[in-house]
């Protein structure tokens, strides 16, 4: 099976961003990284992100060093981050996404 | 060779600039034009003959800016414009400021000419004539540090912000220091850095342009309730518009920022500069911020870049008209899928298979070709996309006036 990888861009970051389809089991760290691997809890497409540790509801998420939103639920380490876990502290429409497709739910057209 | 060495051949203008490319542009004024227009461009058959125009009757401010500058942009050598005959924004009026650029002018009513078949057969003429000229253009030496280039990013996914646009700012950062100029745009898409992006100022007028360029922007999205971040970005793994922006605003490098440029107006000197093509605000209902890429890659060539570079992670085909449009990608498997579209394979940093430097010199090398004359994938397919829409825009940036007494 291919190695499956994930990029941490900035020592900060609580996340890293999946290089691969992630499933399961240990993932390589590239990047910016002070853990070599962590263990993913579950099934991740690639270009998500992962927690890097645990994160507690309303903490920031981290990538690139600054905050890029805040945790709507507590998240253990390894588990898929993404709208059903996170949201902007701008934008609220992206918390009325579906959360695999990213299609808008907040309008009903008709 | 040393990027530093590398020279190649341009064409003089007579403000002074040099340009990379020598074309022909033909404008219609309205959209009862246009088709004359591209006729005329169609049949012409030469890939230094483009069509730009714009739609509306109204003498919208902005868009005619916007033509003047298309106008006197270094790598245009004549200019046809075509009008209907009835509307406000005048083709001889235009074609007057080509003269006075020392280029290649010449206008038309088609009302006066007698309708499409006799304006196609006079523009076709006329064109050819144009290029005829071109061909004894004075050429000069250019380098990189004549170049002013610009960036910005469309179909953005999870490599974006990891390669394709690290590797243009970086690219940024190389361009600056040899005495270059950069321009990126995209304000929207700096959503929740204010703080990045004032600690870049240059100086204190640039901060205070980048704030009041940064909030009128803000507004703006909360106003329309609206932020630059689409279904597929979500679908691809982005789950904010703080995510996305950090992305998008990797394109800048890491030089200092010496202020904000208007659509249409020239970077006044060289260095990494920031492009406002949001609407100012009493008049915002006048367009949206970002209707397509193209509109983007426009405002760009409006002030005067040579070279447009469009970073794309889930792929893209335009090209544009008047400069040439590298199109780069951080995901390696769209760019092997969109070869015969795609330039440009920073996707090679992520699979370990080059650095970031080394991606970033392969960048230069390949915009100094470009310079130089070789076409880009986009060019060589014949694509010459535009898009001039209804804006209502300062000529500067809009800063409160400060208190004096």
């Amino acid at each position: 099976m291919e190695q499956q990888m994930a990029f941490q861009i900035n020592f900060r970051d609580n996340v890293a961003t999946a290089l691969t389809e992630l499933n399961k089991g240990p993932v390589v760290l590239r990047g910016d990284s002070l853990q070599n691997v962590v263990d993913v809890k579950e099934h991740v497409l690639v270009g998500h992100k992962i927690a890097l540790r645990d994160i507690d509801y309303d903490e920031d998420i981290i990538k690139y060093g600054i905050v890029i939103g805040r945790a709507t639920q507590s998240i253990a380490k390894g588990k898929w981050v993404h709208l059903h876990c996170m949201r902007s502290i701008y934008d609220e429409r992206s918390s009325h996404l579906d959360i695999v497709t990213g299609k808008p739910k907040d309008i009903k057209y008709e | 060779m040393e990027l530093n060495n590398m020279r190649w051949q341009g064409f003089a203008r007579k403000n002074g600039r040099i340009g990379i490319r020598n074309k022909v542009l033909v404008i219609y004024t309205v959209e009862c034009s246009s088709f004359v227009a591209k006729e005329i461009t169609r049949i012409s058959d030469n890939v230094d003959i483009e069509c730009v125009g714009f739609s509306g009757c109204t003498d919208n401010e902005y868009a005619v800016r916007m033509l003047i500058s298309l106008i006197r942009h270094p790598n245009v050598g004549g200019v046809l414009v075509v009008g209907l005959g009835c509307e406000y924004v005048q083709p001889e009026w235009l074609a007057n400021i080509a003269a006075e650029e020392g280029k290649q002018h010449a206008w038309m009513f088609i009302q006066t000419e007698g309708g499409t078949k006799k304006s196609i057969n006079k523009g076709v003429m006329i064109v050819h004539e144009m290029l005829d000229v071109l061909k004894e253009t004075l050429r000069v030496p250019m380098s990189i540090s004549d170049l002013v280039i610009g960036a910005e990013c469309g179909g953005s996914d999870y490599t974006s912000g990891l390669a394709g646009n690290v590797v243009v700012g970086r690219f940024y950062d190389m361009l600056i220091e040899m005495g270059g100029t950069a321009i990126f745009e995209e304000i929207v898409e700096a959503i929740g850095l204010v703080d990045l992006l004032t600690a870049r100022a240059a100086n204190e007028q640039a901060r205070d342009e980048l704030q009041y360029t940064y909030y009128k922007a803000l507004d703006y999205c909360k106003a329309v309730r609206q932020y630059s971040v689409s279904p597929g970005n979500f679908a691809g793994g982005l789950s904010t518009i703080e995510e996305k922006s950090m992305g998008a605003f990797a394109k800048s490098g890491s030089k200092p920022i010496e202020g904000v440029l208007k659509v249409a107006g020239n970077p006044p000197h060289e260095g990494l500069w920031l492009l406002d093509s949001t609407p100012d605000p009493h008049w915002m209902q006048f367009g949206i911020t970002n209707p397509n890429d193209n509109e983007g890659l426009m405002d760009l060539i409006s002030c005067g870049c040579h070279i447009v570079l469009l970073v794309t992670g889930r792929g893209n085909v335009v090209g544009s008209a008047v400069s040439p449009c590298v199109k780069i990608t951080g995901n390696s498997i769209t760019y092997a899928r969109m070869k015969d579209d795609m330039d440009f394979d920073a996707g090679l940093v992520l699979s370990g298979d080059c650095t970031l430097n080394e991606s970033a010199q392969s960048l230069a090398r390949m915009i100094a070709n470009v310079a130089s004359g070789t076409l880009t994938k986009s060019e060589v397919l014949g694509h010459k996309e535009y898009f001039i829409p209804y804006k209502y825009q300062e000529k500067q940036v809009a800063l409160p006036s400060k208190c004096t007494h």
